[in-house]
């Protein structure tokens, strides 16, 4: 049994013991659950997926005269600005008014981040205490106050993979998926996966520090549409949609390694994420949690025609074999989610915490348990 | 010897016509068939590497024209702008020929190009348009 202020000591003294969730696994194999987990210190995860429910806010600063800006574009992208005089939030999928799919909110993220200049255009009513009516400027990271990501829903404990079993080629956020079950996309890092890796949410929770986009944020809240409830395993991995967690971090510290812009064809635009989360080995459960294998984690099919119910589930080492069996075919199959990406990640995780750059914290609440399954939207009378 | 890549055509009433082998015996050129798709009463399309003397590679091209079918040569190529890459494999989902695949051990993205149909599928699938055809 070990404390978080224990192992903190430990990384301060740079004397933790630090491996990533694959390298975990061979270690047990080599040690044994017990010896491992006297040993081991954290376990550092990581991932590198598309995820729509990403954004940044963003404070201008006030000009002279002042303006509340009630309409606010960024390089074209709309940006919300129904808050303060000069807040703004950047929806990642929103698209530009002229570029359309080509450029959007994810691109304006990415820009940002890169220090490149932005323009900015807003409008306004004018009132007495902010009487401009409109403005044309640029702006950048070293010119704005604050700029932090604050992403409703990251991280998705699992997600569901995508096949098409219509005879029409169909574009979606999960890929471009051909006909006739021309293929399988899937989108995880597997046993790197963060919330896989500590299944129930013992350490993980709100208050976390993790590395978001290659800097230190937080896990500020439950993500959206956070569904504890959903079936499990035995091992405790959910087989479907499960946990999620909305994450917090300073844009201006991020890198464009870690937060890139994406565009899916006839779909839209969305951002790539990376996300690393320490995961303290307290004890042999949590080191056995840890030490969870592609092949003990599954997921269920699901047909984006909605044309077949087809009850299929996979584990993800035979997903990424690169062929699956659908009724007696072989389909291929192929990630939206860069293993590799979140293999360096994980890495660089690792190396924070072993030089002593990076000290765990203690939740300051559990992420909720709860039982209650999602709401859905009904057409109610008016 | 010279190679190019064709994609050839079929109307619907050229279906009989036996046009590989002509290609074979009266031109003395190779043929390597990439991909096709062609069946009775539908219009078909074939993809090929063909290979010969270029006087031979020429009659050939016209022989083709004469017979009313039409043709496309592959002059472009397929450029991967591999620094630009994050290798998450959405590309591999389309590609026809698997001339993209994701290597097992390291996960990264690999390009077989003597694979590539040059169909280009993969420069819309590409989430982050590292994928292009070039002249």
């Amino acid at each position: 049994m070990k404390t978080i202020a224990e192992i903190n000591e430990r990384i301060k003294s740079r004397k933790a013991v630090v491996v990533t969730a694959e390298e975990i696994i061979d270690l047990v194999e080599e040690k044994g659950i017990k010896k491992a987990a006297q040993e081991v210190d954290v376990v550092t995860t990581g991932t590198f997926g598309p995820m729509c429910s990403s954004g940044m806010f963003i404070n201008f600063g006030h000009s002279k005269p002042g303006i509340k800006m009630t309409r606010t574009w960024l390089n074209d992208v709309p940006v919300f600005s129904g808050i303060a005089a000069v807040d703004a939030y950047v929806g990642a999928t929103e698209l530009s008014e002229h570029q359309g799919m080509q450029y959007g909110g994810a691109h304006v993220i990415q820009d940002f981040i890169e220090g490149k200049d932005i323009r900015l255009y807003a409008e306004s009513r004018g009132t007495d205490c902010y009487p401009r009516r409109d403005i044309r400027t640029t702006i950048n990271k070293n010119n704005v106050n604050q700029a932090y990501l604050f992403n409703p829903r990251n991280c998705y404990q699992n997600y569901p993979a995508a096949t098409n079993s219509s005879d029409r080629i169909m574009y979606t956020y999960m890929g471009t998926l051909l006909p006739n079950f021309g293929n399988v996309t899937y989108s995880t890092s597997g046993e790197l996966s963060p919330l896989m890796n500590d299944p129930e949410y013992r350490t993980i929770g709100i208050g976390t520090r993790i590395f978001l986009g290659g800097t230190q944020g937080y896990i500020a809240w439950e993500g959206t549409q956070h569904d504890p409830g959903q079936e499990r395993l035995e091992n405790g991995t959910p087989v479907n949609l499960a946990a999620t967690l909305a994450l917090i971090g300073d844009a201006k510290k991020m890198s464009s390694r870690y937060i890139r812009a994406a565009i899916y064809d006839r779909y839209g635009v969305s951002l790539f994420v990376g996300v690393g989360i320490p995961i303290p080995i307290l004890d042999e459960d949590m080191l056995l949690r840890t030490a969870v294998r592609n092949r003990d984690i599954v997921t269920t099919l699901v047909d984006k025609s909605g044309r077949e119910d087809l009850g299929i589930r996979f584990d993800y080492e035979t997903l990424r074999s690169g062929w699956v069996e659908i009724k007696g075919r072989q389909v291929p199959t192929a990630p939206l989610s860069s293993l590799k990406m979140a293999r360096e990640i994980a890495g660089e995780l690792k190396n924070w915490i072993r030089s002593g750059n990076f000290l765990l914290s203690e939740p300051v609440e559990k992420l909720p348990y709860r039982k209650e399954r999602l709401n859905s939207l009904e057409i109610r009378g008016e | 010897m010279k190679t190019i890549k064709i994609s050839i055509y079929y109307p619907l009433n050229k279906i009989t016509v036996p046009l590989v082998s002509t290609l074979i015996k009266e031109f003395d050129l190779q043929v390597n068939i990439l991909h096709a798709d062609i069946s009775l009463n539908k219009t078909g399309k074939l993809v090929a590497d063909v290979s010969g003397e270029e006087q031979n590679l020429d009659d050939a091209l016209k022989f083709i024209e004469r017979q009313g079918i039409e043709y496309r040569l592959f002059n472009k190529k397929l450029i991967w702008h591999e620094e630009l890459c994050v290798h998450c494999g959405a590309c591999t989902a389309v590609c026809p020929s698997h001339a993209l695949t994701m290597s097992g051990e390291t996960w990264s993205l690999e390009f077989h190009k003597e694979k590539c149909l040059v169909c280009g599928l993969c420069t819309k699938a590409c989430p982050l348009n590292v994928m292009s055809l070039q002249d």
